[in-house]
């Protein structure tokens, strides 16, 4: 008996399908069985390895790695407090603080009725809006202590229950249509591209030979050569990983 | 006051409520961008992205058409998109995701028959479940109308566009971390060599991977030219750029300006802009371009907005973030923030990274919490310096990726330019802000 359920599994499939290697899926799917069991269950990671042809510890190896993959019970509800540097100088920590004694946990933990999880996270990306709040990954604008007690009456009177949907569901617009079937298609077209490509190269490079050769055979035409392209400097170059 | 009279390229639709619909981009222009490019060569698609010379716009500002041009000897296999967008304080690609979803799929399309590809994945970060769906519903939208898909406008080209989300971790916004990511693995960085994933990139294929800012400019690119696009700015910084303007500003938002011809002056004060520092405090500090950048003081605000001219000072204009702190900010929290932030983000591949961020937060934190001393100053330095080097900017590099050495620079630029708030923590045993 399968642990993840006949929908889950066919839509699994259809993600692995999109992808030239199987193990690319494997974040994709892990965000699917956490909308069916709100985490990242040991049963699912089973699953999962099999359908991607890798082992369990690899598919736990990977999900750990990443904030969004929980390998242990969260809340219906994960709320994320940004702290980071933009909201700090919005109030955030103060808003945090707040959120701590309201829900009666600390940032990491999850209510004893199991409906919260808090969490202090990094930059959401909403840094106009301070301190930015979100709820299962959806925005809910920048947000007071007043308005932080309201949020989370609306949210456990199910007031938001169209806007947040319960923790794991990610996306929820399907693909509609796509390539993914025809694979031997898109090669052949592709190296009819490649012919096309190298066949307007050899037309190229021969009509420069003969714009080349005219002014040589002239023997007195000369000037600086043709200027090549130089290599760039390869080597990173000091920046932000985002 | 120099706000200049340039076109918005990118954000030009944002005025719409319904920006984000097929029917709102078709009225406006849209795919007509793709339908010219597929009545060219590849090649001259590409001479046009060139001649635009388009700095990327995530965050190392390569020249997009270069990073093109290193395929040429090999033909690309993977085009991938960089929406990872994480670097704190970083929220444009945020605003284009959600608002004009289409304009990035027609650069994307537009960008992968100029390569040739026939095979594109939109890594998003997973924290947009909002823009994941707007983005999804964009594609489906797209394929509907020929635009994705078989033989797009009869022209022959087919290509598939996966839209791929991520799972919480910055470092999947450096390219090599995000290609590993994406191929279902923890998102370390490749170490280099190769530089470059155009050599080695998705499977090992050659790949080139672009940020989504870069593509939101292609459709416009192919429509005016090249030319037109590199008229606007000025050097290398050509066109215009999104800047996402944070902090203690009265209006803090996402404004496309003209690159080089815009101060951050003007950014920062212009009633259509920023609107001035928030109340009535003045302007104690600013990070230009990221959280990875050195920080510039009030004596630098007329510094123009460009890849080169914020270089030269010794800094960077990065992923286009400015963050703006008045004087009621206390800098050492702030820089024991954001190095916390690196700290929990390290992907703990390298030892400087991965234990030097730990050590700097807990220095940093107990200086803030009164229990710092005087000799700990040298001692973040020294740590700085084990991570890169000099302390310089550009940064000396320890690690197999830019994230740690971007570690010192918010430590760096505080010490350098408030080295007596530190005392005061240090004497007063706590902080003067509280």
């Amino acid at each position: 008996m399968s642990h993840l359920s006949a929908d889950v599994l066919e839509q699994a499939k259809g993600l692995v399908a999109l992808y030239p290697e199987p193990r690319s899926a494997l974040i994709p799917l892990c965000h699917l069985a956490q909308q069916q069991d709100g985490w990242l269950r040991p049963e699912a990671m089973s699953e999962i390895a099999d359908l991607l042809g890798v082992t369990a510890a690899e598919v736990q190896g990977t999900a750990t790695f990443y904030d969004m993959l929980h390998t242990e019970p969260v809340g219906t509800y994960v709320v994320s407090v940004c702290t980071n540097i933009a909201c700090l100088l919005g109030g955030a920590q103060e808003l945090l603080e707040h959120a701590e004694s309201a829900l009666g946990v600390r940032a990491g933990g999850t209510t004893t009725d199991g409906v919260f999880t808090l969490e202090e996270s990094e930059c959401l990306a909403d840094c106009d809006r301070t301190p930015c709040v979100q709820v299962n990954h959806r925005y809910v604008g920048g947000q007071t202590a007043e308005s932080f007690d309201q949020l989370v009456a609306d949210l456990r009177s199910g007031a938001l229950a169209d806007m947040v949907p319960p923790h794991g569901t990610l996306v929820r617009v399907r693909r509609s249509v796509g390539l993914g079937a025809d694979r031997g298609a898109i090669a052949a077209e592709r190296a009819a591209m490649a012919d096309a490509q190298a066949t307007r190269a050899a037309d190229a490079a021969a009509k420069t030979e003969a714009d080349t050769k005219a002014p040589a055979d002239a023997a007195t035409v000369s000037g600086p050569p043709p200027s090549t392209v130089s290599a760039p400097a390869e080597g990173p170059k000091g920046g932000g990983a985002a | 006051m120099a706000i200049t009279e340039a076109p918005k390229i990118v954000t030009a639709r944002l005025g719409y409520e319904d920006s984000h619909t097929l029917e709102r981009y078709l009225a406006t222009g849209g795919y007509e961008g793709l339908r010219q490019a597929l009545t060219m060569t590849p090649e001259a698609v590409a001479h046009e992205v060139d001649a635009a010379s388009l700095l990327g716009r995530g965050g190392a500002g390569f020249p997009a058409g270069r990073k093109w041009a290193l395929l040429a000897k090999k033909p690309v296999t993977y085009l991938t998109i960089n929406g990872d967008e994480s670097e704190p304080a970083t929220f444009k690609d945020h605003l284009l995701i959600e608002r004009d979803p289409h304009q990035i799929i027609e650069g994307v399309v537009i960008s992968a028959y100029a390569l040739q590809v026939s095979q594109a994945f939109i890594y998003l970060r997973g924290e947009f479940a909002f823009g994941l769906e707007r983005l999804q519903t964009a594609l489906n939208e797209a394929y509907a109308h020929g635009a994705i898909g078989a033989d797009i406008f009869g022209s022959g080209f087919s290509i598939d566009v996966v839209l791929h989300p991520g799972a919480g971790a910055y470092i999947c916004g450096e390219e090599t971390a995000l290609l590993e990511s994406l191929e279902g693995k923890r998102g370390f960085p490749r170490i280099k060599p190769p530089f470059f994933p155009a050599s080695i990139g998705l499977y090992g294929q050659p790949t080139v991977v672009n940020n989504v800012e870069t593509m939101a400019n292609i459709p416009w690119i192919i429509t005016n030219g090249g030319a037109a696009f590199a008229a606007l700015g000025e050097g290398r910084s050509t066109g215009t750029r999104l800047f996402a303007l944070a902090g203690h500003v009265r209006n803090p938002g996402v404004y496309e300006l003209e690159m080089v011809k815009t101060t951050f002056r003007d950014l920062i004060y212009a009633p259509v802009l920023g609107g001035g520092i928030r109340g009535d405090n003045t302007l104690k500090a600013f990070i230009p371009g990221g959280v990875s950048a050195p920080w510039f003081g009030p004596d630098q605000i007329d510094l123009p907005l460009g890849q080169d001219e914020v270089g030269q000072a010794g800094s960077m204009l990065g992923s286009g973030s400015v963050v703006i702190m008045d004087s009621s900010t206390c800098v050492v929290r702030a820089a024991w923030r954001i190095t916390k932030f690196f700290s929990r983000e390290s992907c703990g591949q390298c030892t400087p990274c991965r234990e030097g961020s730990g050590w700097l937060e807990r220095i940093m934190y107990r200086i803030e919490n009164g229990a710092g001393r005087e000799e700990d100053l040298d001692l973040l330095m020294d740590l700085c310096d084990n991570i890169s080097p000099g302390v310089a900017w550009p940064p000396q590099q320890t690690t197999i990726c830019v994230l740690g050495p971007s570690i010192p620079s918010s430590i760096a630029s505080a010490i350098r330019m408030f080295r007596d708030e530190f005392l005061v923590h240090v004497k007063e045993g706590g902080c003067p802000f509280d």
